[in-house]
């Protein structure tokens, strides 16, 4: 019998970790002479009393789905693949070559074209750790994130040498064609008397991202495919005296994963900037292992995180608009939030197992 | 439920004194952040004085990620900020997105271009870094023992190229037999925030026989300055006034006097005149600096040169070639 009612892990867990992030990130506020509550208010303000707040965090919310399903993927095999900021980049690196040298007639079949480019880049890039994992055993923490160095490093050089208007200061691509530019939720929602959503980045691909979650929960609860993977991640023996080929589940496995983180290059190339800038995943792949964490591995659950993740981003935009927190202590807040729903994980979970144990035993 | 009430009463109270605050200028500083003691710091002492010598107030924000950067330019425009001023080359674009949407707010761009035909509220101010860079290379040359003067580049773009040509066209002016060697930190930009690999460059120059480096690099800058002073050389600042960063080290600075052009545009405040325009030695907008750290390394001769240099350029006597004209510099090659 499971220590805990599976309602208390999915939400009281996660959410205890919560408040414990807050009360620490409201101490550090407090400690260099701001006011908590008036910075969590600007923070709810800014990101969800507002249709253009909404619009940022959905965007932020859209990346972090992709990374975090990416993460959860690998995760029911046990990998731990920590390399989604290389693949989403490389992912980038495909949509932009296929907005820009392909003459698209409308941005649906753009966004399809370009999400394939994306996913197809994005798998390539993690078919040599997994690779390297299957056959030759290499760890694949230690392989994906030295792959994150050579996706920046190749990316430079594309970007400054090959697709950079002569000219131009900025390393960055020329703007995709107007064909392939993404209906943002203004594009879509917005009316003339009600002008909802101005002038913020949330478009289409984040249902996109939706879909990505149900595609998911369908591979991994209802396909054999999905069954061998997580077979495999439970027990490798097990798993191999079935008849699954460890070295195919894993390199599939890495595929589908190096997919997904490279399909949120949809969403800030093409839906955002229209254009492939430098640095466009901005961490996005590291907060997906946070993302996943928070998520229990579970598409829903990873739902939930990405949005309330896009909330702390745009929340933190806010705070660093209207208030003098400096930027630092911003990520110090970002980060807090992912070390309790992310690393200390365990710390809230032993003791509340317990008490939910005890709990028991007195009902008995 | 009360809680939540009070917070959305709280909220909605604060969105409304967010929206009192009118024209107020904001200021956004680029990713380098504002205390790199260089581009964004002189923004920051520009935008200071203006508020200690008006008593007026301005909000500023310090750009954690790309998407910020349409987001603080529409957030500010919403609220009513007037003139909002940007410092970096990458705030063009999101300008040229922006710009149209709120026609009543009047942009600042330092150091970016935005085209004035279509954007008629936007004003790009740049700087004639060549002329400056010039007289500095001058003062190196002349302060050069060996023949053999330097230069570290932050992120190779045309814009940092500019600083290079000038220097080494000042250099060649007087004494045309001098080495001049030019090294970029890198192509993205992390080379603005490199002073490791600016202190390395330093050295790979100084054992190259340069006695005089000149760092146009942003923070990277730190580490070629630190390293010269170390190492026993003379260095050259760059954009704010750095002789204080090592008394007696550092020969002079090339001064873009940001600080100013932002001082200007706030001063101005709604009435700023839109355009293009650009900041020359004539304006005092680029020169170089002379304090109490750095006399005793300034001879009256040098200075007497320099000077009179500058009286040359202003006259149009003397043309410093601007690398950005056409992509070439004649004395040096990248």
């Amino acid at each position: 019998m499971d220590k805990m009612p599976a309602w208390a892990d999915a939400v009281l867990v996660p959410l205890i970790s919560l408040l414990l992030a807050a009360i620490l990130s409201a101490l550090v506020i407090l400690a260099i002479g701001e006011n908590p509550i008036e910075a969590f208010n600007l923070m709810v303000e800014g990101a969800l009393m507002r249709s253009a707040g909404w619009g940022y965090t959905l965007y932020y919310a859209t990346n972090f789905i992709f990374t975090g399903l990416a993460v959860s993927v690998a995760f029911h095999a046990k990998l731990f693949n920590i390399g989604g900021e290389g693949q989403a980049t490389i992912g980038g690196l495909g949509v932009a070559l296929i907005c820009l040298y392909i003459p698209w007639p409308h941005w649906s079949l753009a966004l399809i074209g370009a999400a394939l480019g994306a996913a197809a880049f994005g798998a390539l890039w993690a078919l040599i750790p997994a690779y390297l994992q299957a056959k030759r055993g290499s760890h694949i923490v230690i392989t994906t994130i030295m792959f994150n160095f050579i996706a920046a490093a190749l990316l430079n050089y594309v970007l400054v040498n090959l697709l950079k208007p002569a000219g131009q200061m900025d390393p960055a691509s020329p703007i995709f064609p107007a064909a392939t530019h993404l209906p943002t939720f203004q594009d879509m929602f917005a009316t003339d008397a009600m002008p909802l959503f101005r002038g913020s980045p949330g478009n289409v691909t984040f249902f996109l991202a939706i879909l990505a979650c149900f595609a998911v929960w369908l591979l991994i609860w209802r396909t054999r495919l999905g069954y061998e993977i997580r077979a495999l991640g439970h027990s490798e023996s097990a798993a191999r005296y079935a008849g699954i080929s460890p070295v195919r589940t894993i390199v599939i496995a890495m595929l589908i994963s190096g997919g997904l983180a490279g399909l949120m290059a949809t969403n800030t190339a093409m839906g955002e900037a229209e254009r492939l800038v430098m640095n466009a995943t901005e961490g996005a792949g590291f907060i997906g292992i946070a993302v996943a964490l928070m998520g229990r591995n579970h598409p829903i659950g990873v739902f939930l995180a990405a949005i309330l993740f896009g909330f702390l981003y745009q929340g933190g935009a806010e705070l660093a608009l209207w208030t003098n927190i400096p930027r630092e202590l911003i990520v110090v807040i970002q980060a807090l939030v992912i070390l309790f729903t992310g690393a200390l994980d365990n710390m809230v979970r032993t003791p509340l197992e317990r008490v939910f144990v005890a709990m028991r035993k007195e009902r008995a | 439920m009360t809680l939540m009430k009070s917070f959305l009463g709280s909220a909605a109270a604060l969105a409304l004194s967010a929206g009192a605050a009118l024209a107020d200028p904001a200021l956004i500083y680029d990713l380098g952040g504002k205390f790199d003691k260089s581009f964004n710091e002189a923004a920051f002492n520009g935008a200071e004085r203006w508020a200690e010598e008006t008593g007026g107030s301005y909000r500023d924000i310090e750009l954690q990620s790309e998407a910020q950067r349409e987001q603080a330019l529409r957030r500010f425009a919403e609220n009513g900020f007037n003139p909002i001023i940007t410092t970096g080359f990458s705030m063009s674009t999101p300008i040229s997105n922006v710009a149209g949407d709120y026609p009543d707010t009047k942009f600042v761009t330092i150091d970016g271009f935005v085209d004035p035909e279509e954007f008629p509220n936007v004003k790009s101010i740049l700087f004639a870094e060549h002329q400056g860079s010039y007289l500095v290379g001058m003062m190196a040359a002349m302060a050069s023992e060996t023949g053999t003067v330097s230069f570290v580049g932050g992120m190779d773009i045309p814009l940092i190229r500019t600083f290079a040509c000038g220097y080494a066209q000042g250099a060649k002016a007087v004494n045309s037999d001098i080495e001049v060697i030019a090294n970029m930190t890198g192509t993205t930009p992390a080379a603005w925030n490199d002073p490791v690999k600016g202190s390395e460059l330093t050295q790979a120059q100084i054992s190259q026989g340069s006695d005089v480096v000149f760092a146009a690099a942003g923070g990277t800058g730190i580490g070629v300055l630190q390293t010269a002073a170390d190492e026993g050389i003379l260095s050259i600042g760059v954009d704010s006034n750095q002789n204080y960063l090592h008394p007696g080290q550092v020969l002079t600075s090339m001064l873009k006097r940001v600080d100013v052009a932002v001082y200007d545009a706030m001063t101005a405040g709604e009435d700023l005149e839109t355009g293009v325009s650009t900041l020359t030695l004539e304006d005092n907008g680029v020169g170089y600096a002379l304090d109490e750290n750095n006399e005793e390394l300034v001879s009256e001769e040098m200075k007497t040169a320099v000077d009179q240099a500058r009286e040359e350029i202003i006259a149009g006597n003397t043309e410093v070639h601007d690398y950005r004209e056409d992509d070439s510099c004649p004395v040096l090659d990248f």
